[in-house]
């Protein structure tokens, strides 16, 4: 199956020297939830925000490859990124309480996507807000529409989000730790809506967490990303059954995951924090965290094949 | 939002009445009236002659009421210097005042919010820097220079405009500008502080992830959220502008309002003073109600209040 993203060696500098995202490659399939899960700072919203060409002007971005299908988003000018988003690709952020413009109703920002990218009127852009306002699970649509953000609560604002990303019924969803600031049980909902909607539509889901939770229960394939790289990808079902690199064991002794972690196992944690890289860091990231960590770890680290589809960035053996 | 409105508007009408005493008191604070008009050769007999027909013998407050209850119904007295009543004395020399004013803001707003927005597009730049200067300079340059230096370029060698009075439109361009200098590098700050502000926020991030045009996500989900403080001070600055604009009227040899004020308060012409002043305070309790309104408009949150 071709994919609906392919992305080989995007690397993003920001003009402070920070090397944001370096050398990570991914690829989305049609109708696949494709989880990037790491710690915070790891330049997760980075790599969304650069598939998106949304990041700010300090950032600099390249990569070997690029696509959207068969767009190569490399060359692709500001004005024809603008026709995508929003269209064809969709994104939905970290922060509902703030993404909303505090000063125009829900209807109005909603109906404006289909606006600009469908050429309808604002009856048929409100119409479509409607419908999706009640795909989502929203009640009374037709009130919310008139309602302005500050009147709706957390959940219900990215639900409006998530709404306002399928009205032109995209191909590719990305989705920041959507859930990040919501109560646990409105994260719950939000992650089912995800779930129900990402089977209905066929929808490619490019689903950002550092909850391995949220991974255990959405992901088909998972890339878990340290400081910059993806240092393991597999399918989540290998992930779980045999994670390769000490991080991902790490991330995976840290938090309990429903049916995977034995019951009595003692949960355990990674000492340490996320090391700022700059440019011209070389080596693993992870070696000043890691147990197993020997001198080999300081030099190039080749990217191994554990198993089919399964991939690790580290100098151990695969076990 | 109604009880937005009704809330301003009570501390509107709060402001006029203590504008009211205070107006009252200032011109009875500053000396004898009698004694100043009656000028420096009266005898002692004229100042009591004066003192009895002006009704200044009578105990304040009842003078106070007389004077309220006659201004609440158009009648702000005779005027001392010119000997005829004042409300048509203001009412000659207010169109040009507002004209003025209007002009002054128009090419304030005009030249600020369009300058405001490119410098905050372009934060850090050289285009910033440039446009951060010209405001420094403009509020620099003082207003009767400036309006010299018009007068000459525009008005006596190239002649394109009038250099005095307003009897065509275009004679309010050159004061208007000078005016608008007053009150561009405040009205640019704000706009550039603002739009900044907004452009880096989650919003328009999410503006821009929907495709939506540079120009929509600037004009339209930008300059909506920046606009508030801008309307604020502009209507702040109108008020400057109707009430300060003496020198320029001068210049310009427009007999505004603020002619008027400049010319009672120096020749102790009490009944315009107080007329003028009161006027003034009323327009800017007015202007602050109208951006407060404006605002509302503008910022749904505040509706709810
Ligand atoms: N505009 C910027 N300028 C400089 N550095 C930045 C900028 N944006 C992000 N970074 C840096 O890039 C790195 C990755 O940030 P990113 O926001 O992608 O992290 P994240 O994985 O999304 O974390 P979180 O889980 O907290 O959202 C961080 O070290 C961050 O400080
Ligand atoms: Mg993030």
């Amino acid at each position: 199956m071709k994919p609906v993203l392919e992305i080989a060696n995007l690397r993003v500098g920001f003009s402070d020297g920070t090397a944001a995202v370096r050398g990570i490659s991914l690829n989305v399939l049609p109708g696949e939830t494709h989880c990037l899960v790491g710690e915070s700072g790891c330049g997760k919203s980075v790599t969304a925000l650069s598939v998106m060409s949304l990041l700010g002007r300090g950032a600099k971005r390249s990569a070997e490859v690029m696509r959207f299908h068969d767009r190569d988003l490399t060359r692709m000018s500001d004005r024809e990124m603008a026709r995508l988003r929003g269209d064809k690709m969709a994104m939905i952020f970290q922060e509902p309480m703030t993404s909303l413009n505090p000063a125009y109703t829900v209807g109005s920002q909603m109906a404006e996507v289909l606006e600009r990218h469908r050429h309808v009127s604002r009856a048929q852009g409100l119409d479509r807000a409607a419908a999706l306002l009640g795909h989502v699970g929203i009640t009374a649509p037709g009130m919310r529409l008139s309602q302005y953000p500050h009147q709706l609560s957390g959940g219900l604002r990215q639900r409006v989000m998530i709404a306002m990303a399928l009205m032109c019924e995209p191909e590719l969803l990305i989705a920041d730790e959507p859930t990040t600031a919501l109560d646990v049980t409105v994260q719950a909902q939000i992650l089912r809506l995800l779930q129900g909607l990402q089977r209905q539509l066929g929808l490619a889901l490019l689903l950002i967490t550092h909850d391995l939770g949220i991974v255990a229960r959405m992901a088909q394939r998972v890339s878990v990303m340290y400081a910059g790289q993806i240092v393991e990808s597999a399918t989540a079902e290998a992930l779980f059954a045999a994670p390769a690199h000490p991080y991902t064991q790490g991330l995976l002794n840290c938090v309990p995951i429903p049916g995977k972690t034995p019951r009595d196992q003692p949960l355990g944690s990674i000492p340490g924090v996320v090391p700022r890289i700059g440019a011209g860091f070389i080596g693993c990231a992870f070696r000043d965290r890691c147990t197993h960590a020997t001198t080999a770890c300081s030099g190039d680290i080749p990217r191994r094949s554990v198993a089919q589809h399964h991939e690790t960035l580290c100098t151990m053996a695969p076990s | 939002m109604v009880r937005f409105l009704l809330r301003r508007a009570i501390l509107a009408a709060m402001v006029t009445l203590t504008v009211l005493v205070v107006a009252f008191a200032l011109t009875r604070l500053s000396g004898d009236l009698a004694v100043s008009i009656a000028g420096p050769n009266a005898t002692a007999e004229d100042v009591a002659t004066i003192r009895k027909n002006y009704g200044l013998d009578r105990p304040l407050p009842m003078q106070f009421l007389e004077w309220a209850a006659n201004a609440a119904s158009g009648d702000f007295g005779r005027s001392y210097l010119y000997r005829a009543p004042v409300a048509g004395l203001i009412k000659d020399r207010l169109p040009i005042t507002i004209g003025l004013g209007l002009s002054g803001l128009t090419i304030a707003l005009l030249t600020a919010i369009p300058l405001g927005i490119l410098s905050a597009m372009r934060e850090g730049s050289l285009l910033d820097r440039a446009i951060g200067l010209i405001a420094l300079i403009g509020q620099a340059m003082p207003s009767f220079w400036l309006g010299l230096v018009l007068i000459i370029g525009f008005g006596l060698k190239l002649q394109w405009l009038p250099i005095s009075g307003v009897d065509t439109w275009d004679g309010y361009i050159l004061p208007g500008i000078v005016l608008a200098f007053s009150a561009i590098p405040a009205l640019l700050r704000l706009t550039r502080a603002g739009m900044i502000e907004a452009l880096a926020s989650d919003y328009i991030r999410t503006a821009r992830a929907k495709g939506l045009s540079t120009a929509s996500v600037v004009l339209k989900h930008a300059l909506r959220n920046a606009s508030m403080p801008v309307v604020s001070v502009a209507a702040v600055q109108l008020g400057f502008m109707l009430g300060g604009s003496i020198v320029i009227e001068t210049v310009f040899a427009l007999h505004g309002v603020g002619y008027l004020a400049w010319e009672s308060i120096s020749k102790n012409d009490f009944p315009v003073v107080q007329a003028v002043v009161l006027l003034l305070a009323m327009i800017y309790v007015g202007l602050t109600l109208i951006a407060d309104m404006m605002n509302a408009v503008l910022d749904p949150r505040l509706r709810a209040g």
